[in-house]
C-alpha cells in the first residue's frame, strides 16, 4: 500500500447568478497548459446559457444600480481584499499557462491595484462627470450619470486575469450588470476569479462569467434584445467585428471597442472607460414661488 | 377628501360661459406676419468650399410650403460626386487653414455666426415657418433664439476644451458628416455645427429634403462671416444623398438626428468601420400625472408636450399616464383646452398649431389615426376649423388604449396623444418604461421627493419635472435604449466631437 496522495482536481464550471452551474448543453472543451498537458474540461457555454445569464443580469440590475456609490466602492475594495488573500491560488492558475513567477506576481498585483483604482472612482465619477447646467430660463437643471443596463463583454484573450478584471470593474462600478465570456484558451483564471467575486460581497447576478467559444457566441451576444451595450478590446477578425457592429443596430446597442494590447499601460485604466457604460440623464425643474 | 367627494365637486372654470369658448365668447382677429421682406431665390445650389455650385448631375427638386401646398423654391440634388467634392473641401480646410487658426480666434468666428443670426432673426423665423409649416410664434420665440444661443454657448468652449475633459488634451476628429431632420431645421443645424466647429472640426451637413431653405440661407451667412472656405459645406438631397455621406470613406464622424428606423440603418452601415457616431433618434415620451399635481399646470404642460410644433418633436410627450383619481378631470380639462387651440396659417401670430410638414407625413399620421380606431381606442379631436389647402390635422387624443396598442408603442410624430391611467407609482413607472424608446419623460406632482424618485426610475435621457419641452444649449439632451447614442448640448455634447 502506497502513501501517495491523489490530489483533488477542481471541476471548472461557469458563474451565473452567484451559482456555479455547468453548461445546460452538457458540452465541455479541453483546456491545456503551455506544455499541452490537459488542465481541465471547461464548460462550452451555449446560446441558452447566455440567454439565462442575461436574464439573471437584468434581474440583478435594479438592486445593484440602486446601491449607494459608497457601498459599491466598498464592495469593489472587498474584491481586492479577497484577491490579495488568494494570491497563491492565482499563482497556481497563471504559472501553468506560461506566466513566469515574476510575471504572475505582477499580473496579480496589477489586478488588485486596478480593483482599488476603480473602487476609488465609485463615489467620485458622478462629481467629475455630472453637471449643473446654467440654463437661461427659470429652471434648475442638472445632469447625472446612470448605468446603461446589461453589458455583454468579450474578455481579452491574452490577459486572462488582469484583462478580465480591467473589463469587469469599470462596467460594474457604475451600477451596470454584465455577462462576460472568458478568454477562450485560458478560461480557468476567470472561474477562479468568480470564486473571489462570490466570496466578496458582490450580489449574485451582477457579474456572470461564461466559458466557451467566441465564434459560436458572438452572434448571440450581439443580437440579444435585452443587452444594452457590448464591449470588446481585442482586435477581432474583420468579419466578426462587422457582424457584431451590424447586429448591435437591432436595438441600438452601445458598442465599445478599444483595442488594448498592454493591460499594464496607462490607457488600460481611466474614468472615461467607466463613462462608456453610462447614460447622461438631464432633469429640469421650474424655479419660482 | 375621498375620491367620490372629489368627483361630486362641479367643475368650474373661470370663463363667463363656464368654458373657454372661442366660438361665441371671444375670437381672434387675424395677425399675419409679413413675409414680403424676405428674399427667396427660385433655385438654390449646393454650398461647397465656400461657394454655391451647381449639382454635377444638374438635378433639382421642388420644395413646397405645407400650409398652402404651393412651391417655395427648388433645391439641388447632391449625388456621390457632389458629396465627394464637399468632403474633399472639408478635408482640405481641416488640414489647412482651419487647423492653423488658434482656438481663441476659431471661437470668434462662431461668435460672429451667433451675432449675425440674431441680427437676422426675424428673417430666419419667417423662412422657417414658410418652408416647414411651424407656427411663427414658435420659430420666432423658440427656434431662432435657441439657434443663436447654441452658437454663443459653443463659441466660448473653443479655447477651453481642456477644462471640459479633465486629464485629457482633446483633439478634433476631422471631417464630420451630419444629417438633420425636418422638424427643427435650423435648430438641428446649430446643434450639429456649433460644437463641431468649436472643437476644430469641419463639416458636411445635409438638411432634410423638405426643409433645406434656412440651411442655405445659413450658408450665405457663413460667407458673410468670412469663415474659411470649406469649413462648412451644405449639400441638399434626400435619403440617397444621406447614404453617400454615411458611406463616405474620408469622413471621421457621423452625426444623425432622425427616426429610430433610419438610425438603425445608419448604425448598420457603419459596422466594421472605426467611424465615430452619435444618433439622436425617436421617442415615445411618457407624461406621468399624479393626483397631487397642480392639475391646471399639468394640463398646460401636456398641451405643450404633445402639440408643440404639431407634435413633430422626437421627445414629444405622446403618452399620458394619469393617476386614476384625477383621470376624468384631467381628460375633461384637456378636451376643453384642445378646443381653444388655433390651427391654421403658420405665419399668423395667433396660430398654435401649424401645418404638417409634408404630404407624406400627413398621410402617415392619418394612417395612425385610423389604426388607433381599429385597435379599439376612442378618438377625440378638437372641433376647430382648419384651412382647406395644405396639410393640417386637428389636435387629437386617444382614450381607452392599452399598452400593447401600436398607437401607444410607436412614434407617430404628429399631434396625437394617447391616454392611459395608473393606480400606484410603480405601475406608472412600469408603463412609462414599457416601450423600446427612452428619450424624454415628464412627471407632475406637488411633492419634491416623489419627483426625484420618479425621475431616477424613469429610463430616459431627459426628465422634465412639472414642465416639458424645455431646451437650452447648456443642457445635455439624448436618449437611452433605442432613442439613440450620445448626447448633444452642454459639455457632454462636446465629447462627441473630440478625440480624448
Amino acid at each position: 500500500m502506497s502513501d501517495k496522495r491523489i490530489d483533488v482536481k477542481k471541476t471548472y464550471k461557469m458563474y451565473m447568478g452567484g451559482d456555479f452551474p455547468r453548461s445546460e448543453s452538457g458540452r465541455t472543451y479541453k483546456v491545456y497548459d503551455s506544455e499541452k498537458n490537459l488542465l481541465a474540461n471547461a464548460c462550452q457555454g451555449s446560446r441558452k446559457d447566455f440567454r439565462d445569464a442575461v436574464k439573471i443580469a437584468r434581474g440583478a440590475f435594479d438592486g445593484w444600480s440602486s446601491r449607494s456609490a459608497y457601498n459599491r466602492g466598498q464592495i469593489l475594495y472587498r474584491i481586492a481584499e479577497m484577491l490579495e488573500d488568494r494570491r497563491d491560488q492565482f499563482m497556481k492558475e497563471l504559472g501553468p499557462i506560461g506566466f513566469k513567477t515574476s510575471e504572475a506576481e505582477a499580473d496579480i498585483n496589477a489586478s488588485i491595484d486596478r480593483l482599488i483604482y476603480y473602487a476609488g472612482w465609485a463615489d467620485k465619477y458622478q462629481q467629475v462627470f455630472g453637471s449643473i447646467n446654467p440654463v437661461a430660463s427659470s429652471h434648475f437643471n442638472f445632469s447625472l450619470l446612470e448605468p446603461t443596463g446589461v453589458v455583454a463583454a468579450f474578455a481579452p484573450e491574452k490577459s486572462p486575469l488582469l484583462g478580465l478584471v480591467s473589463i469587469i470593474v469599470p462596467i460594474i462600478v457604475g451600477g451596470n450588470t454584465c455577462v462576460i465570456l472568458a478568454s477562450e484558451d485560458h478560461p480557468l483564471p476567470a472561474i477562479s476569479f468568480a470564486e473571489v467575486l462570490n466570496s466578496s460581497d458582490v450580489p449574485g447576478g451582477v457579474v456572470n462569467i461564461l466559458t466557451g467559444f467566441r465564434k459560436e457566441l458572438s452572434e448571440h451576444f450581439s443580437t440579444h434584445m435585452d443587452v444594452n451595450a457590448m464591449i470588446y478590446t481585442d482586435t477581432l477578425p474583420q468579419e466578426m467585428k462587422k457582424s457584431i457592429d451590424e447586429n448591435a443596430s437591432l436595438n441600438v446597442k452601445r458598442i465599445i471597442k478599444k483595442p488594448i494590447e498592454d493591460w499594464y499601460s496607462e490607457e488600460a485604466q481611466s474614468p472615461y472607460f467607466l463613462t462608456n457604460f453610462q447614460e447622461t440623464k438631464t432633469t429640469w425643474h421650474p424655479v419660482g414661488f | 377628501m375621498s375620491d367620490t367627494e372629489t368627483k361630486e365637486v362641479p367643475y368650474k372654470p373661470t370663463s363667463p360661459n363656464s368654458k373657454l369658448d372661442f366660438e361665441s365668447v371671444w375670437e381672434y382677429a387675424p395677425a399675419p406676419q409679413t413675409s414680403d421682406f424676405v428674399e427667396v431665390k427660385d433655385r438654390y445650389d449646393l454650398f461647397i468650399g465656400g461657394k454655391f455650385v451647381k449639382p454635377s448631375k444638374g438635378r433639382y427638386f421642388k420644395s413646397t410650403n405645407p400650409a398652402t401646398a404651393e412651391e417655395v423654391t427648388e433645391f439641388a440634388e447632391a449625388t456621390q460626386k457632389d458629396v465627394d467634392k464637399a468632403v474633399k473641401a472639408a478635408r482640405k480646410a481641416f488640414e489647412g487653414e482651419w487647423s492653423k487658426i488658434s482656438a481663441k480666434e476659431r471661437g470668434k468666428y462662431i461668435y460672429r455666426i451667433a451675432r449675425m443670426l440674431q441680427e437676422r432673426a426675424r428673417e430666419f423665423a419667417v423662412l422657417e415657418s414658410m418652408d416647414g409649416g411651424k407656427p411663427i410664434r414658435e420659430s420666432r420665440d423658440v427656434d431662432i433664439p435657441l439657434v443663436a444661443a447654441y452658437f454663443f454657448y459653443y463659441a466660448g468652449w473653443a479655447d477651453k476644451l481642456e477644462y471640459a475633459f479633465p486629464g485629457k488634451k482633446p483633439k478634433p476628429l476631422g471631417v464630420c458628416g451630419q444629417i438633420i431632420p425636418w422638424n427643427f431645421p435650423l435648430l438641428m443645424l446649430a446643434w450639429k455645427i456649433a460644437p463641431a466647429l468649436a472643437c476644430g472640426n469641419t463639416v458636411v451637413l445635409k438638411p432634410a429634403e423638405t426643409t433645406s431653405l434656412t440651411a442655405l440661407k445659413f450658408a450665405e451667412l457663413v460667407q458673410d462671416c468670412g469663415l474659411p472656405e470649406g469649413v462648412v459645406n451644405i449639400v441638399t438631397g434626400a435619403g440617397q444623398t444621406g447614404a453617400e455621406i454615411v458611406n463616405h470613406k474620408d469622413i471621421d464622424k457621423i452625426a444623425f438626428t432622425g427616426s429610430t428606423q433610419v438610425g438603425k440603418i445608419i448604425q448598420k452601415s457603419l459596422a466594421g468601420t472605426d467611424k465615430k457616431y452619435t444618433l439622436e433618434l425617436g421617442g415615445k415620451g411618457a407624461l406621468v400625472i399624479f393626483e397631487d399635481a397642480p392639475i391646471d399646470q399639468a394640463v398646460e404642460g401636456i398641451i405643450n408636450a404633445i402639440y408643440f410644433n404639431q407634435g413633430h418633436v422626437c421627445c414629444a410627450g405622446s403618452r399620458l399616464l394619469v393617476q386614476e383619481g384625477v383621470a376624468d378631470k384631467v381628460i375633461q380639462k384637456l378636451k376643453d383646452r384642445l378646443e381653444t387651440l388655433v390651427v391654421g396659417d403658420p405665419l399668423d401670430k395667433n396660430t398654435d398649431i401649424g401645418a404638417i410638414n409634408s404630404k407624406e407625413q400627413f398621410e402617415t399620421i392619418n394612417k395612425y389615426l385610423e389604426l388607433g380606431v381599429e385597435e379599439g381606442a376612442d378618438i377625440y379631436q378638437s372641433k376647430c376649423d382648419i384651412p382647406e389647402n395644405g396639410y393640417f390635422i386637428r389636435p387629437t387624443l386617444f382614450t381607452n388604449v392599452s399598452q400593447s396598442n401600436r398607437v401607444v408603442q410607436e412614434e407617430i410624430f404628429g399631434p396625437v396623444l394617447t391616454v392611459q391611467t395608473f393606480r400606484t407609482a410603480d405601475e406608472g413607472i412600469e408603463k412609462a418604461n414599457n416601450t423600446p424608446y427612452g428619450l424624454a419623460s415628464g412627471v407632475w406632482t406637488d411633492k419634491g421627493s416623489k419627483i426625484f424618485q420618479m425621475g431616477s426610475k424613469m429610463r430616459s435621457g431627459v426628465i422634465w419635472a412639472n414642465t416639458y419641452n424645455k431646451f437650452d444649449p447648456t443642457s445635455p439632451f439624448g436618449g437611452y435604449k433605442e432613442s439613440g447614442v450620445g448626447r448633444e448640448g452642454g459639455l457632454h455634447g462636446l465629447a462627441a466631437y473630440t478625440k480624448i
